[in-house]
């Protein structure tokens, strides 16, 4: 043994071998997920750009109009006015899921008799097609005839607009998202709550802590964290919001219930102005991105504290 | 030997012989079969005239031996599915089925469609009883573009008149109203909202609303625009009072939340037995005469829409079919066209309710009064209307910004706003949209 090890050692070090590096290959398996990237998403933004900095109509000649389609965004009422109803339609459409899911998923995770039936039958507005449920809200706001106005006056109460009136179609939107997706919220913060420890519950209990003491000071801290997850979809989902705006009130009556993507949509497949649609959707990304920053930074800041 | 009469009696015969055998001869050598073995793609609109196209679509392949794939897509997702395809320069289907009244100038402008004129002068493509000059002065306007080519033949012209409810015009003693003030008065004595009872109702949302200020601003002999299409007329004293007549029947005799009404929901409201008077479009007839649906079977009352302080006309709204420039099965889409838009099936639509028809020879064909399921008071509706009909959109590229901006207007009045103020504005607002489209 040792003779082969002492003359291994006395062997002439030969070159060390060139190790194949296969990493510079690793690219080619890359190249197709990067080409449909390419294709799906970074040739459609550019393009939008592109677009954003023309008159673009679908019929008409094309021109360069540099930032023309910004500058008129600015001036444009029905634009400002849409963007103020996006952040209103979006601020009420994650407060109250938010609220309510923790109020459900407090409830969902303690124990009682046929809780596996309550929490499928509390999850099922979710799982219903958008367009779908949309139409069946349709005909339950009808003034006269919808079921809703009906319950209302069976129980002394006065009708209402329900999506028929300015002042109160935005509101009665945001029940119907709250209805939908309540749910998910409660799905979420559930899971957070099942993974929770016993031990400071036991703790709280010996020293006399109230249930809302113990939600306040126990529950609440430990679940943010799902919490925010929640929030961050249920703002993403809200400001997303098409469907069910589009079929129950098409942006109406009159614009009182047109966001931005009610807006774009129109301008874009109603007007053919592809132009100054394309510089909405160059907008309505930077807001995104704005609200998605905003978010990160405050999530960063409550880690570091 | 030969009498006189005989003679005479021969020598006619023989003189009109050529003239009928030509016409036998035309009709019998018109080759439908010349496309046999090929496939179309329709596009339609969802409404009853395509589905009297579709009920009948097995006719025409058996007429032809071409096979045809024709979907309905609803209006809304149609209109811009259909401009986009052709503005793509490669588009899915060789027919299409559109509204006049929205994407004609658009259509035209983009030069998408086929100019049919040599279609229709070549006797190989056009069967001799198709007979182009048949069609209305009204349908061959609308389809028609400024420039002369005819890109689509009419389908359908969709007048509007006024729907009433019999029992409660008996109860309360009415007659039907002859003018738009005479309707004002009506829908005020007949409106009961205590017992839930509205007057009148008719469109109040936002750009679908426009066609029924319109058709009382054609009372005032008017339309939106001047005939060259360049400048607005919706601010003048006329549109002004069209705007007032708008906001008194829908502010004050119109059931609440008829601001967010479209035709479905006032024609529901209507079938309810709870609304006095709904004037629309005569295609939402069958529905109101349906068991199943309606509880005023019996009591539907048609009228024509009232007169005008100036004048007695009614709108006019145009279905039509066009092909593609770029299709590749034009002759076929072709015959296809010339079938939809014939006679015989001219007559099938107006028997299934679905519209006006086109043609003046519809309302010449003896069967019509005992095939129409409709009744007399409905025919005799149709054809007055036909008679006064104008058009109730103005033709010009941004129709749908048009209509959203004067709807918006609109539907600010059923809120209590001004109508003078609301048409100024909206005119301005308007006007930069318009001056636009004719730069490009």
């Amino acid at each position: 043994m040792s003779t082969t090890l002492s003359g291994m050692a006395t062997r002439p070090l030969a070159a060390p071998r060139r190790r194949r590096n296969y990493a510079r290959r690793y690219w080619m398996f890359a190249v197709p997920a990067a080409l449909v990237v390419a294709a799906v998403i970074i040739f459609p933004w550019f393009f939008t750009l592109f677009m954003s900095v023309h008159e673009w109509k679908v019929s008409g000649n094309v021109y360069y109009v540099g930032l023309t389609n910004y500058m008129h965004l600015l001036r444009d009422q029905r634009f400002l006015w849409a963007v103020a109803r996006t952040l209103y339609f979006t601020t009420a459409s994650v407060i109250l899921p938010v609220v309510i899911g923790i109020w459900a998923a407090v409830c969902f995770a303690r124990k009682f008799r046929l809780r596996g039936a309550a929490r499928t039958l509390f999850i099922l507005p979710m799982m219903a097609t958008p367009v779908a449920i949309a139409l069946v809200w349709t005909m339950m706001f009808h003034p006269q005839l919808g079921v809703l106005n009906y319950l209302l006056t069976s129980v002394g109460l006065p009708p209402s607009s329900w999506v028929y009136s300015a002042d109160t179609v935005i509101p009665t939107l945001v029940m119907v998202e709250t209805w939908q997706w309540t749910p998910l919220v409660m799905l979420i913060v559930l899971g957070g709550i099942s993974s929770l420890p016993i031990d400071p519950y036991e703790a709280a209990v010996i020293d006399g802590a109230t249930a809302w003491q113990m939600f306040r000071y126990i529950t609440l801290p430990l679940v943010w964290p799902f919490v925010v997850v929640a929030g961050v979809m249920r703002i993403i989902d809200a400001l997303k919001a098409f469907d069910t705006i589009f079929v129950i009130t098409n942006g109406g009556p009159g614009t009182a219930s047109e966001t931005i993507n009610m807006l774009l949509y129109q301008t874009a497949f109603g007007y053919y102005d592809l132009g100054y649609a394309s510089a909405m959707v160059v907008v309505f990304f930077a807001l995104i991105m704005l609200l998605s920053l905003i978010l990160l930074r405050t999530r960063q800041q409550e880690l570091t504290l | 030997m030969i009498g006189r009469r005989t003679l005479l009696a021969t020598t006619a015969a023989m003189l009109a012989t050529p003239a009928i055998v030509g016409r036998v001869g035309a009709q019998s050598t018109f080759d439908w079969k010349r496309c046999k073995g090929q496939t179309i793609v329709v596009s339609l609109t969802k409404n009853p005239r395509a589905d009297n196209l579709q009920a009948h679509q097995k006719e025409f392949e058996a007429l032809t031996g071409i096979r045809v794939e024709s979907e309905q897509m609803p209006e809304q997702q149609q209109r811009p599915k259909m401009v986009m395809e052709l503005a793509s320069g490669n588009p899915s289907f060789d027919v299409t089925h559109y509204s006049l009244h929205v994407s004609k100038r658009v259509v035209g402008v983009g030069h998408w469609l086929e100019d049919l004129r040599p279609y229709l002068a070549n006797q190989a493509l056009t069967a001799p009883e198709y007979d182009w000059a048949d069609m209305s002065a009204g349908a061959l306007r609308a389809a028609t573009q400024p420039d002369g080519r005819i890109d689509s033949l009419p389908v359908e012209t969709d007048v509007w008149l006024v729907y009433y409810n019999k029992q409660i015009f008996a109860d309360r003693g009415l007659a039907f109203p002859q003018t738009f003030d005479e309707m004002l008065a009506t829908a005020r004595k007949i409106n009961d909202p205590a017992n839930g009872i509205y007057g009148f109702v008719a469109r109040g949302v936002k750009n679908a609303n426009v066609p029924v200020w319109t058709s009382l601003l054609l009372g005032q002999d008017q339309e939106t625009v001047t005939p060259d299409g360049r400048t607005l007329l919706t601010d003048t004293p006329e549109a002004i009072w069209a705007g007032g007549m708008y906001k008194s029947l829908l502010r004050e005799y119109a059931p609440p939340g008829v601001v967010g009404f479209n035709w479905n929901e006032c024609q529901t409201s209507f079938m309810q037995g709870k609304i006095g008077m709904w004037l629309d479009g005569v295609g939402f007839t069958p529905p109101l005469l349906d068991p199943k649906v309606s509880k005023i079977v019996d009591r539907v009352g048609f009228g024509l829409l009232p007169a005008g302080p100036k004048g007695h006309f009614c709108p006019v709204f145009t279905d039509a079919v066009g092909i593609p420039v770029k299709s590749k099965a034009k002759e076929a889409a072709y015959l296809y066209c010339q079938w939809a838009t014939g006679k015989q099936m001219a007559l099938n639509m107006v028997n299934l309710g679905g519209g006006a028809s086109p043609r003046t020879s519809t309302y010449g064909d003896p069967t019509l009064l005992k095939s129409s399921p409709f009744g007399q008071e409905w025919l005799t509706t149709l054809l007055a209307s036909v008679k006064i009909a104008r058009p109730g959109l103005p033709e010009i590229v941004p129709v749908t910004e048009f209509r959203d901006v004067m709807g918006i207007a609109l539907t600010n009045m059923i809120g209590g706003a001004d109508p003078a103020t609301e048409l100024k504005k909206a005119t301005d607002t308007f006007k930069p949209i318009l001056e636009q489209s004719l730069r490009t």
